[in-house]
């Protein structure tokens, strides 16, 4: 390598450093206003012989997760147009079959990233995988009890795209993919951390899957959006959803 | 030869007993629509790599996949009973026929077989079908064809239960495809759905025409006028068209587009503005798989309680005209009770928010609503006189 090749690489290296010294986590917390739907018994689950032997109370949908202080769960919040996806090197993520149920429920990768997902269960499940962006393919696959784990990514961006089990037709679950690596998914009390975010002037956006549905077919998805700025301390970005 | 009598008994027994078993296909069939199970078992015409008459006891028996491989089964089970049929009404002179196109099939289905690793399934399916098809030419019971369009209506039936059969297979193999925005898995599900319809009335029309009543010419009916013919077609036409509407709803797999009754989103005609459907998909909690509701289906099924009410005037109206002729009267009361029973099944479907059970028996009596027209059609409407109908059993 030659001493002009060599200086290159190390500019590089060192605007890299010195992006990721000021980076900071943008913080926040999705609240929910009004009073969501009640949530409803999946009492197919009981109903089936397999299923139901692994579960000693009725399972609950989980679509308005609200914790304490009308904290809402499973709000995906990414930044708005900035960021180009590692998906291909990040770590696989792991969506698991237990009990008859997609775990987690509410997802979120990186475009090109693996989902891997699991059958923990002692009875076959068929993963279907049913984008509604062309260009992710639909896929479905079974998977016998104790088989080996199967691979899904997704090449183009898609807001909650779907996973169901047509075996049993309760189990759902939604992945966001998203084309940079700056995203969370609030936890059970609406907290979220998007991590390592250099500093600069951002829009955030926040959705959830019941409120943000604006068009039913092909379901399109209208985040909440906020500007923040992100300082070396970090930045701050709050959000309220109401019921509609 | 056979003593006819005896032999078109037995050939009425056996038209209604594969009548009886389509109608028991179309119930299992619902029930596949119904659960959200018609993906259950994702390849086609194997079962998860297996025959399909070798599938384990324990994927068989396994959530969804009952129902929709019982549906198979079932389906496989009506094909050999309609080849039987199809050779009993066409008699001696079938054979011919029956041996080509058997053969045919046998010998397409082993190329297939043995060619193509990718197509190992499809050939073996298609060699079992010409296999029983070249069976029933194989056998050399000497009977005669059945009298008048009944051998015709026979190959009718045998061509219809297998394209049946490959709008079936089609549905799944071809679901995830895409055409002008509609995924071709719902759209070949609606036409399924529909030529099963048309298909159990064929084969109740089949039974029909080999019953002692008709054959005895006990219905002649010189005093039907053409406008009370005119209207019974009419109405059971508007049955079909209900049909149409229903399956096309079932086939959206949107659950209930409309969830109370009599009102509809708690209004006489529902608001389907964008706000309304955004804030219909945010309140509704689906237990179960279901697309988002759109304006589309919710006028669709507004559509369908509108018709129900027009069928319910028009089969009223009918059955009141038809009390006037002795030997069917009871069928005019027939309908409209059926009718009845149809409206109150489709408000338990909302009622239930839309019970597998209660949907499916719903789709049942919708089926069992259009013999019934399509039959008083036949009655009314099929140009037969007593003296040449019993001419022609004899």
């Amino acid at each position: 390598m030659n001493m002009n090749t060599k200086s290159i690489f190390s500019i590089i290296a060192l605007a890299a450093g010195l992006q990721l010294a000021g980076a900071g986590n943008i913080t926040g917390t999705v609240t929910l206003k009004g009073t969501p739907p009640p949530e409803k018994p999946i009492t197919p689950v009981m109903e089936d012989p397999t299923c139901g032997k692994m579960h000693t109370e009725v399972p609950m949908t989980r679509f308005y997760v609200v914790g304490a202080n009308n904290g809402l769960g499973d709000v995906i919040v990414m930044l708005k147009g900035y960021g180009k996806s590692t998906g291909a090197s990040a770590t696989p993520v792991v969506m698991d079959q237990k009990g008859c149920l997609y775990t987690p429920q509410i997802l979120a990768v990186q475009t090109g990233q693996k989902i891997i997902i699991r059958n923990s269960d002692p009875v076959m499940h068929n993963v279907h995988a049913v984008p509604a962006v062309e260009g992710n393919a639909e896929q479905n696959a079974p998977q016998m009890q104790g088989a080996a784990d199967l691979s899904f990514s997704f090449d183009k961006p898609e807001n909650f795209l779907k996973f169901k089990c047509d075996v049993h037709t309760w189990m759902l679950a939604w992945v966001t993919v998203i084309d940079s690596p700056y995203f969370a998914v609030t936890d059970k009390d609406g907290k979220f951390t998007i991590k390592d975010v250099p500093p600069g002037k951002y829009t955030v956006v926040a959705m959830h899957r019941k409120l943000s549905l604006v068009t039913p077919s092909p379901a399109t998805y209208k985040g909440m959006e906020q500007e923040v700025e992100v300082t070396a301390d970090g930045g701050k970005a709050d959000f309220t959803m109401e019921v509609k | 030869m056979i003593d006819s009598s005896k032999t078109y008994i037995w050939l009425h027994r056996f038209a209604l007993f594969t009548a009886l078993a389509t109608l028991g296909l179309i119930g299992i069939g619902g029930l596949v629509t119904s659960h959200g199970v018609g993906m259950a078992v994702p390849d086609w015409p194997t079962s998860y790599g297996y025959n399909m008459f070798a599938l384990p006891f324990s994927i068989w028996f396994t959530g969804g996949v009952f129902h929709e491989h019982t549906h198979r089964q079932w389906a496989s089970c009506v094909g050999i009973f309609v080849v039987i049929l199809t050779r009993w009404l066409g008699g001696e002179k079938s054979r011919w026929p029956l041996l080509i196109v058997g053969g045919t099939e046998l010998v397409v289905g082993l190329l297939m077989f043995k060619l193509n690793d990718n197509l190992r399934g499809a050939g073996g399916f298609l060699s079992g079908i010409g296999g029983v098809v070249l069976l029933a030419g194989i056998c050399w019971i000497k009977n005669a064809a059945a009298p008048g369009r009944l051998p015709a209506m026979g190959w009718w039936a045998f061509g219809l239960v297998q394209l049946q059969g490959l709008l079936g297979g089609l549905r799944v193999v071809l679901d995830a495809q895409v055409v002008a925005g509609m995924k071709l898995g719902n759209v070949l599900g609606i036409f399924h759905a529909c030529l099963a319809q048309g298909f159990f009335v064929l084969l109740c029309a089949i039974a029909l025409l080999t019953s002692k009543w008709w054959r005895n010419g006990n219905n002649q009916h010189p005093t039907v006028s053409q406008g009370l013919c005119k209207f019974v077609i009419f109405t059971t036409l508007l049955i079909f068209l209900q049909l149409t509407i229903g399956a096309t709803m079932r086939h959206q797999h949107a659950g209930l587009a409309i969830r109370d009754f009599p009102l509809a989103c708690g209004k006489l005609w529902p608001d389907t503005s964008v706000q309304a459907v955004e804030h219909y998909n945010a309140e509704r909690i689906e237990v179960t798989d279901a697309n988002p509701i759109t304006a589309f289906q919710i006028d669709l099924q507004m559509m369908h309680r509108v018709m129900a009410l027009i069928i319910f005037f028009g089969v009223a109206m009918a059955a009141w005209q038809v009390r006037r002729f002795q030997g069917v009267r009871r069928l005019g009361f027939v309908w409209i009770g059926l009718i009845i029973t149809q409206i109150g099944l489709g408000a338990w479907t909302i009622w239930s928010d839309k019970a597998a059970d209660v949907a499916t028996l719903h789709v049942l009596v919708g089926a069992l609503s259009l013999v019934t027209g399509a039959m008083l059609c036949i009655i009314f409407c099929g140009g037969i006189t007593k003296s040449n109908r019993a001419a022609a059993f004899a």
